[in-house]
């Protein structure tokens, strides 16, 4: 149906043109394109300048953390002629500025940056290859989506210059703060944002049924369930997250919606008073609802974020190695129980919500039976370098350093879990700490070694090697001095919301205990994030440049590698394979005793 | 190479790839509906004591309207045997009578939507009076010989309103009392007397709208999204009725496989619905 759909629209295309031949115009090959591997790079193009700005969104509120009230040099003056003196008086960063920043920064990394480079990017381009199907099941609707996803980044973005500026009640918009933080606008940044995410849950529903039917139905012949790469493993799993995850959030979000729009009481509770006069709703809602329909997405949301990265690590670890992974089987059943139980930890975001401690207790619980897969995952590929030969490249450098830093990431998490440690650390500065190192040398690391592994497949081109270790050995360096001062910055109290840095309580008037050395390490903080600004310009470099002059791909196989997306010609061409593939083996099937080399391709018969 | 399944079935899962995702995309759905019905129990009950039910009024049980909901239910039940039925006449070769039934569904689905937005405009002209002595009546009202409509949705009455408008008096033509299970007390209360309330004597005045009350706060938005989803799949069954009927000639494989996940989704809307109706219609 989709394929003889697609020939209609080439048609039509070529009727228009009054040519003959078979290739779709630009717009059918770049913008409505439903081919698996354009929307891939679609996603992966459009995350990665989200990624850019929503770096750019914290080099500010750094500057500010580190001078607070000192005006911001070369944007300061910028911010205050687009978004008004409310905002930027003199090129300072009020607080309003600052709130809407941290809010936009959160969610626009998240939902507009690494979830796509992960499953939209990463997943499209990715996947089908890897199963040895032609395309997705169902390409129209995988178009879709990275529309729906394209227009709820216009309207987060957008939001910026509505009066009143962006949504800035964090990124997790909180009721009731989220619903009064600017009354004078009915229509206000929280009302975009929300809109912006109906879109983007759109989007991932799509993906997500997507996905998980493609990899359901579309196998090659012989690709049976343990023949699949872990990769695809990770999205599969991945996929059901974000279909079952997302609908509550969803709701979450219309109901928010009619309480900013309508006016109703969803989320608001009796007897609000708003600087001093009562808030003219009926009340009766609940502002615990909101957070828990929050974090049964966001929690889940945390694996989003994970799950693939580890997939593509392991992969490009397995090649890099020689070697096959460890412990295949229980990575995957790893996978699996991340998958179940993600579901059932959420409320320990919530500790200090006085939702009472016999379900703090459940949910403690259940976050600590949660880091067992993990660990096991982990260990896995540790134990998998044992004895390998290992190839020290771009990819394998970003992989490598990603198994210590998700390590560091996932142990800071710990004492987040366990209520009694919690209650002291709960919003502050370690928080911030762990799950950035989670999510910024874990997640983007396997981005990195994603983008140099995969980059001969998708442009017949290698990246250069010097450049990319340049960026690996400043990334690595920079990430670590920029988060790893915030736990200390947390154990000493300080809390994640403060707009001038902690100043008003680390300051000299600070009372007993107070240790100004938290103050001095937010500007060590601060020339970091630039030095990590400093790192990536060689990457930007090295991306744009290799496209057009980087060393030729000699091979359709050019790291040797033994799954099934290195059996394509390269670039793939629309139907990716020239013959039907087929699967004879599993997916790691490196330096089996006996064959002629060191890997075994899944597709090879013999 | 052509994707494959697109309407054979693969031979290990027994599916072909639109039957897999229309169950996926229900999954999604599952979700989405029951956190909205779990939003609704917890906010019954963790309301506060004497907010809902509300000790004045026995509010807001009992407002619905009983039989129009039963009737609506009955309507939806029908469109959903006879979206089988149409599914089942193609499988019987008889094109012309699953055009019948696919035409009574499609009448059903906008029945449905007709009757629920009849309901809709009386909930919006319906007001909830709260008076300084304690009590409150419900009902329609009369402003200025005017009663306020549906289309009036934006231009609601408040006190304020009134107060600005100069208004002293209104009139309430008041609902029959009931009791604390929402049942109508029997004696000494007549159907839709008709009452004059000084302006002075009332606390607040709302519609029956999400403004008033987090109990229509949930249904509307429970009702508007169900009615959503019925409107849309509607749309799609038609569109299979009539100009997606061609594909009947060219591949009547792959046209009855999209009424057979077309028909799904509409099985999935009636059970919204069978859950809906008890849940904010009974409860």
């Amino acid at each position: 149906m989709q394929s003889s759909a697609s020939h209609a629209h080439t048609s039509a295309t070529e009727s228009s043109h009054g040519h003959a031949h078979h290739e779709p115009g630009f717009f059918g090959k770049y913008i409505f394109s439903t081919d698996h591997k354009v929307i891939g790079i679609q996603y992966g193009v459009s995350s990665l300048l989200f990624l850019l700005f929503g770096f750019f969104l914290m080099l500010v509120m750094r500057f500010q953390l580190a001078n607070p009230g000192k005006p911001i040099p070369i944007v300061g003056a910028l911010l205050e002629k687009v978004l008004g003196e409310d905002m930027a008086k003199g090129g300072i960063m009020g607080g309003d500025l600052y709130n809407s920043f941290g809010a936009m920064h959160g969610t626009i990394m998240v939902f507009l940056a690494i979830v796509p480079v992960l499953f939209g990017a990463f997943g499209n381009y990715v996947t089908p290859l890897q199963i040895g199907a032609p395309d997705m099941a169902f390409p129209r609707l995988n178009m879709a989506s990275f529309h729906c996803y394209f227009l709820g980044g216009v309207v987060m973005f957008a939001s910026f210059f509505t009066p009143g500026g962006a949504a800035r009640s964090g990124w997790t918009s909180y009721s009731p703060l989220a619903s009064i933080t600017d009354l004078a606008n009915r229509f206000d940044g929280q009302t975009y944002w929300l809109i912006g995410m109906v879109l983007l849950i759109t989007s991932s529903l799509l993906g997500s049924v997507n996905f998980i039917a493609t990899i359901i139905q579309l196998r090659c012949r012989g690709m049976s369930w343990m023949r699949m790469p872990f990769f695809v493993w990770a999205q599969f799993v991945t996929g059901f997250l974000l279909l079952l995850a997302f609908p509550p959030l969803e709701a979450a979000g219309l109901m928010q919606l009619m309480d900013n729009l309508f006016g109703s009481s969803f989320f608001l509770p009796q007897g609000l008073v708003v600087s001093g006069t009562p808030l003219p709703v009926s009340g009766g809602g609940s502002p615990l609802l909101w957070q828990h329909l929050f974090w049964f997405l966001g929690h889940p949301e945390v694996y989003v974020l994970i799950l693939p990265a580890i997939g593509i690590v392991a992969e490009v670890v397995s090649n890099n190695i020689r070697k096959p992974l460890w412990g295949y089987k229980s990575m995957v059943y790893a996978a699996m129980s991340i998958g179940f139980l993600s579901f059932i930890v959420w409320a320990h975001h919530m500790y200090l919500t006085g939702m009472g401690t016999k379900v703090a207790t459940f949910f403690q619980t259940t976050t600590m039976m949660i880091s067992i897969p993990s660990v096991i995952i982990l260990t896995a590929l540790f134990i998998s370098l044992w004895g390998g030969s290992i190839r020290f490249n771009s990819a394998s450098l970003f992989a490598l350093s990603f198994l210590p830093m998700f390590g560091i990431g996932g142990l800071t998490g710990l004492p987040l879990g366990f209520n009694a440690s919690d209650i002291f650390l709960h919003d502050s500065y370690y928080v911030i700490g762990h799950f950035h190192y989670v999510v910024a040398p874990g997640t983007m690391f396997a981005v990195f070694a994603g983008i140099y592994y995969w980059f001969p497949k998708i442009t017949g081109r290698h990246m250069n090697e010097l450049l990319g270790k340049l960026h690996w050995a400043g990334s690595l360096f920079f990430m670590n001095c920029v988060f790893a001062p915030m736990f200390i910055q947390g154990f000493k109290g300080m809390s994640r919301r403060m707009s001038d840095g902690g100043t008003t309580y680390f300051g000299p008037d600070a009372g007993i205990g107070a240790d100004p050395g938290v103050l001095s390490l937010n500007k060590m903080i601060f020339w970091c994030a630039i030095g990590l600004g400093i790192a990536q310009i060689p990457f930007i470099i090295n991306f744009f440049s290799s496209i057009f002059a980087g060393k030729r791909a000699t091979s359709d196989n050019p790291w040797q590698a033994t799954t099934l997306e290195w059996a394509t010609p390269t670039p793939p061409p629309h139907g990716n394979f020239l013959q039907e593939p087929v699967a004879y083996r599993g997916p790691y099937e490196y330096s089996v005793p006996g064959a002629k080399t060191d890997f075994t391709p899944q597709g090879d018969k013999n | 190479m052509e994707i494959p399944y697109t309407y054979k079935p693969r031979p290990d899962t027994g599916l072909y790839n639109a039957k897999v995702g229309i169950w996926l995309f229900l999954a999604s759905e599952i979700m989405l509906f029951g956190a909205l019905f779990s939003a609704y129990i917890l906010l019954r009950v963790s309301a506060p004591a004497g907010f809902w039910p509300d000790l004045a009024l026995a509010w807001p049980r009992g407002l619905l309207n009983i039989p129009i909901g039963t009737f609506n239910t009955a309507v939806l039940i029908t469109s959903s045997v006879t979206v089988v039925l149409a599914w089942a006449a193609l499988k019987m070769n008889n094109f012309a009578r699953f055009r019948v039934y696919m035409v009574i569904t499609v009448v059903c689905a906008f029945a449905f939507l007709g009757i629920k937005s009849f309901e809709y405009n009386d909930k919006f002209s319906h007001y909830v009076v709260r008076l300084k002595d304690g009590k409150a009546v419900t009902g329609h009202i009369e402003v200025d010989g005017k009663h306020p409509r549906f289309w009036n949705f934006n231009d609601q009455w408040d006190v304020a309103k009134l107060a600005d408008k100069k208004i002293t008096q209104i009139k309430v033509e008041v609902d029959p009392e009931r009791d604390i299970h929402g049942h109508v007390k029997s004696h000494g209360s007549h159907a839709h007397e008709v009452r004059e309330i000084a302006v002075a004597d009332i606390v607040s005045l709302g519609s029956y709208t999400p403004a008033t009350h987090p109990f229509f706060a949930v249904y509307f938005l429970i009702t508007a999204l169900h009615g959503l989803h019925v409107l849309g799949g509607a749309l799609v069954l038609a569109y299979f009725a009539f100009p997606g009927a061609k594909m009947w000639k060219s591949n009547p494989e792959q046209f009855i496989n999209r009424i057979e996940v077309g028909g799904l989704f509409w099985h999935f809307v009636d059970l919204v619905w069978i859950f809906l109706f008890p849940v904010v219609y009974l409860l």
